[in-house]
């Protein structure tokens, strides 16, 4: 609790500032206060970095080609040249780990983020401006939600042809906004009836302006949090429809297509090195996510704290 | 109360509406049709004869009446026959396969439901003890790993190196009957149904834990406590009948998330149920297979959060709705 700008000012017993130096703070200061003081989540920042940087530098801690078939030279147990040993097609296990979870990664930012903007604009949409619009947007979540996600996703994917990372990811953001959206929506709903509200129409700001300025910075906690889990939901849903078949097909490395592997009996039961990582790099890279996403909600809304 | 449960069946309705025409659009939106994939690029077929054939589909016909009679015929339980299975018919094909998948549902709910709820109870009756830092730690791990890769980690362990489980399929030897099939059938589904329930399980345990804890902070408990009732009297007459009405919502709510779960877990244990049907036919194009299981599962995931609607209103009558 103790930062620089504080040392100047009265402190109360234990280090704790007084109420009054709360007011020269931004919601956000204090937020991010609380969430210094969240242990777990704080570990898992750091946690999360690291294996970001160690996917970023893949081409620093392996030789190996990723993608480089091999097949005089298959499902081979650990060597010091495969660390991993090598898959049904030869492919280096311990290079397609590292080089898979930037694919991973990858797809669940970018889904996180394109859903974001999705839900952002339409939930802003349908709280702010309410009546038609508003009902036709949630009627519009209301019938997006209706079919098990994975099954519409698996519906949509049968029709197209080819799967590359930008259709997988738009094929997420677009079946998976109806949530976010039923978020922002509520929040803005109880922002709409607030006085400054009302003051900053009456002053003649525009709606783009009030829903800029007043809406979303208030909604910033629950859209933080939301993103934050939701990118941690898309590296499992990658990696499950990747393990299935219907996710980013090979010769690409990603985590649960690496996984996928294990469906053949002779790999599952001999070659337990080449599944059980990429499972473990998804296990920690979502705990990570999650501690975080936790951490923040507590941060951003002490109350929930008891959940 | 009951203005409200007949709303809620009269909205059912349109919604059911908007659901069959999903299916069909995006079954629409395929390219080809069910004659294309079989005759089109075969040069033994006249053109002509294709035209005939197509006509006689009623391929042909505006889109609205393709769908009518998609709807009419399904509506009556006929889907058309499988483009894949030699033209099976799909009805045929999923009700050999949906019993499965809803025992597997079923099973993996009472495990859910029986391991959950005990331990949330407890968990928030002495929180911070060991028992309840170990369930929130399982909580954490339940929800964070793909559910695939606990089913192939269950197969390696359990299966393979230990063989106390079959790794797949239903019954290990066809033609087993009466208790002996049963007990064959509940020793096939004990992996699959864990490995299905876990997210639940860690997800009913919170909000159970959460549950209990608000209750137990209550006015009305702590009168009761004072005026000398038994600890028991008030877990269960008190406690518990108001810390399982959100859990009995979020079951109707779940069933999405279930099915939603089977097709993959059933992929992971080769398990012959709809999940496993689905993926195969995604994977064949055999659009009226996929329309049928998709309307299908939308149509018990409407049900669901139908039933849930309105046992919320009827265990709750605090509950209102304008």
């Amino acid at each position: 609790m103790q930062t620089n700008t504080e040392s100047t000012l009265p402190t109360g017993p234990e280090n704790e500032p007084i109420d009054q130096q709360h007011q020269h703070k931004t919601p956000f200061q204090l937020a991010f206060n609380r969430f210094k003081k969240n242990k777990l989540a704080v570990i898992s920042i750091f946690v999360l970095l690291a294996i970001v940087i160690i996917c970023i530098a893949a081409p620093l801690l392996t030789s190996q080609d990723p993608i480089k078939t091999d097949v005089t030279n298959i499902e081979k147990r650990p060597t010091d040249e495969h660390i991993l040993g090598t898959n049904g097609q030869g492919q280096d296990n311990f290079a397609r780990l590292l080089y898979g979870g930037r694919i991973s990664l990858i797809v669940g930012f970018s889904a996180m983020f394109f859903t974001l903007v999705i839900g952002v604009v339409l939930g802003s949409v349908a709280g702010y401006y309410g009546g038609k619009v508003d009902s036709i947007i949630m009627r519009g979540a209301d019938i997006m939600l209706m079919l098990p996600f994975l099954v519409l996703v698996l519906t949509i994917i049968a029709v197209i042809d080819k799967i590359t990372i930008g259709i997988f990811v738009t094929i997420i953001a677009l079946t998976s906004w109806p949530n976010l959206t039923r978020i922002i929506r509520a929040t803005y709903l109880s922002l709409r009836e607030q006085e400054f509200v009302l003051g900053a129409k009456a002053i003649g700001a525009s709606d783009m302006r009030i829903i800029r300025k007043h809406f979303i910075p208030n909604a910033i906690g629950p859209i933080i949090v939301n993103a934050t889990l939701m990118m941690a939901t898309y590296i499992i849903v990658e990696s499950g429809l990747s393990f299935i078949g219907f996710g980013i097909p090979q010769p690409t490395p990603t985590w649960g297509n690496m996984i996928s592997e294990a469906q053949n009996i002779r790999i599952l039961r001999n070659n337990p090195e080449a599944w059980i990582p990429p499972g473990l790099a998804i296990l920690v890279t979502v705990l990570a996510i999650n501690f975080i996403g936790d951490g923040l909600r507590d941060a951003f809304d002490p109350k929930s704290k008891q959940r | 109360m009951y203005k409200y449960i007949i709303r809620r069946i009269l909205i059912f309705i349109p919604m059911l509406f908007a659901l069959t025409v999903i299916v069909f659009g995006i079954s629409q939106l395929a390219p080809g049709d069910a004659l294309s994939s079989k005759m089109l690029n075969d040069p033994n077929v006249d053109p002509e004869v294709f035209e005939e054939r197509r006509q006689a589909l009623g391929l042909n016909d505006p889109i609205y009446v393709q769908y009518w009679n998609w709807i009419s015929d399904a509506a009556q339980g006929d889907f058309g026959n499988s483009l894949f299975f030699n033209g099976r018919s799909v009805a045929e094909l999923i009700e050999a396969r949906f019993a499965n998948t809803l025992y597997l549902g079923l099973f993996s709910l009472a495990i859910t439901v029986i391991v959950a709820i005990p331990i949330g109870i407890y968990s928030a009756r002495k929180p911070y003890s060991l028992l309840d830092y170990g369930a929130t730690g399982f909580g954490f791990l339940g929800l964070a790993i793909p559910n695939f890769f606990f089913g192939l980690i269950a197969i390696y362990v359990l299966s393979i190196n230990l063989g106390w489980f079959p790794s797949q399929g239903t019954l290990s030897t066809p033609g087993l009957t009466g208790f002996e099939a049963f007990m064959n059938r509940i020793h096939h589904m004990v992996l699959p149904g864990i490995t299905l329930g876990l997210a639940g399980t860690a997800t009913y345990m919170r909000y159970m834990r959460s549950e209990v804890l608000d209750v137990l902070g209550s006015d009305y408990i702590r009168t009761a406590k004072a005026k000398g009732m038994s600890e028991s009297n008030v877990l269960y007459k008190h406690t518990l009948r108001n810390a399982l009405i959100p859990i009995i919502t979020l079951m109707g709510f779940e069933i999405g998330v279930l099915l939603s779960g089977a097709v993959i877990t059933e992929q992971v244990f080769q398990y012959p149920g709809l999940g496993t049907l689905f993926l195969s036919s995604v994977m064949n194009r055999d659009f009226p297979v996929v329309m049928a299981i998709a309307l299908i599962l939308g149509i018990l995931i409407l049900i669901g959060n139908l039933i849930a609607d309105i046992l919320y209103s009827i265990i709750d009558p605090r509950i209102r709705y304008d």
